[in-house]
C-alpha cells in the first residue's frame, strides 16, 4: 500500500463485516509518532482467531483462503520500528463486544509510509456503508480535525442517507475545511 | 467551517427528489474495494466515479463497492449493471478512463469497449 489511509480503508472493511453499528478512527500524531486506533463495537473474536488473525494465511473470508488487511498494516507500522496490537471481545460474553486495533508509527524513519489522502478513505468508507455510524478524529500538534456522523444523521432524518452524493460533498468539504483551516495541510494526494 | 445548517437544507432539497429517483432505472456502478482492489488503486477511481456522478448530476445512477471478484490480478475493476444491458466489466481501471466510460455508456449507452475484460484479455 502506497499511503497508510489506504490500509486504514481496507482495515475498517474487518469492522463492518463484524457488523459494527459505530466504528471509531483515531489518529493521534505529535511531531514524531503517529498512533492509528481503529476501534469497533462488532461481533469480536475469541482467543483462537485473535492468535493467527496477524498471520497472512488467516482470514475470515470463505471463498479464499488468505487475508492480507491486518498483516500488511503491522508490517507497514513494524517496518518504522513501531507495532501493531489488537484487542478484542467476543459476542456473547458479560463486556460489550468489540474489537481496536492499534498501529504505532514512527513518522521520522525512512520506511515511513505516508498518511496520505485520508479524506477520501473517509469519504468512500460513509459512502459504502451509509448504515454504520463513523467517528473520525485527527489530532495534530496544532490542531484537530473531526467528524461524527452521528451529528449528521440527527440533522439529516431519516429520509436522506449519508451517502447521498450531496452529503457526501459536504462530508469532503468539512473535513478539508478543518485541514485547511489551522494551519498546514496533511499530505494530500 | 462547513455549517449543519447546508445539511439541513440538504434535507429540504431532498424531500422533492426522492419520487423522481424512483421513477427512471437506474444503473448501478459497482467498484471492487478488497485488499487488492485498494492496492491496486481502486480508491481514486471511486473517487473519479462518484465525483463524475455528482458533477454530471446522474440522477439514476447509484455508485457501491464490493470485494474481492476473484480477478485480483486485473484490479481496479469496476462493473456496470444497466437494464436491458449485460453486465459490463471494465479491468484495469484508472481515473483517466472515468470520464470516457460516464459519456459513453453511463449517458449514452454504449460500453467502452477496449476497457472491458473482453479487449483486454485477449
Amino acid at each position: 500500500m502506497k499511503e497508510l489511509s489506504l490500509n486504514i480503508l481496507d482495515v475498517a472493511k474487518n469492522s463492518v463485516k463484524a457488523e459494527a453499528s459505530l466504528i471509531e478512527i483515531e489518529l493521534i500524531e505529535t511531531e514524531k509518532t503517529l498512533l492509528i486506533r481503529i476501534k469497533d463495537d462488532g461481533y469480536g473474536m475469541d482467543k483462537e482467531f485473535l492468535s493467527r488473525v496477524l498471520d497472512p494465511f488467516s482470514t475470515s473470508r470463505t471463498t479464499r483462503k488468505v487475508g492480507l488487511g491486518l498483516p500488511l498494516l503491522k508490517l507497514a507500522a513494524e517496518q518504522t520500528e513501531g507495532s501493531l496490537s489488537i484487542s478484542s471481545v467476543p459476542r456473547g460474553g458479560d463486556q460489550p463486544s468489540g474489537t481496536t486495533v492499534e498501529a504505532f508509527f514512527h513518522k521520522d524513519h525512512i520506511d515511513f509510509t505516508p498518511l496520505g489522502d485520508i479524506v477520501s478513505t473517509i469519504e468512500l468508507l460513509i459512502q459504502g456503508n451509509p448504515d454504520i455510524d463513523f467517528r473520525f478524529v485527527h489530532t495534530m500538534p496544532d490542531k484537530e480535525v473531526s467528524l461524527d456522523t452521528r451529528e449528521l444523521r440527527e440533522v439529516l432524518g431519516d429520509e436522506v442517507p449519508l451517502n447521498d452524493f450531496a452529503v457526501l460533498s459536504w462530508i469532503r468539504g468539512s473535513l478539508e475545511e478543518q485541514y485547511e483551516e489551522q494551519g498546514s495541510n496533511p499530505d494530500m494526494e | 467551517m462547513k455549517s449543519l445548517e447546508e445539511l439541513a437544507q440538504i434535507r429540504e432539497r431532498m424531500k422533492n427528489k426522492v419520487a423522481l429517483r424512483e421513477a427512471n432505472g437506474e444503473i448501478r456502478i459497482v467498484v471492487g474495494m478488497a485488499t487488492c482492489g485498494i492496492a491496486a488503486g481502486a480508491r481514486p477511481v471511486l473517487n473519479a466515479l462518484v465525483e463524475s456522478v455528482v458533477k454530471e448530476d446522474l440522477k439514476n445512477v447509484t455508485v457501491t463497492q464490493t470485494g474481492c471478484i476473484g480477478m485480483c490480478r486485473l484490479e481496479p475493476i469496476v462493473e456496470v449493471f444497466a437494464p436491458d444491458q449485460d453486465r459490463v466489466t471494465y479491468v484495469k481501471m484508472t481515473p483517466d478512463k472515468v470520464p470516457e466510460i460516464i459519456e459513453k455508456h453511463i449517458k449514452g449507452g454504449h460500453p467502452v469497449t477496449k476497457y472491458t475484460i473482453g479487449a483486454v484479455e485477449n
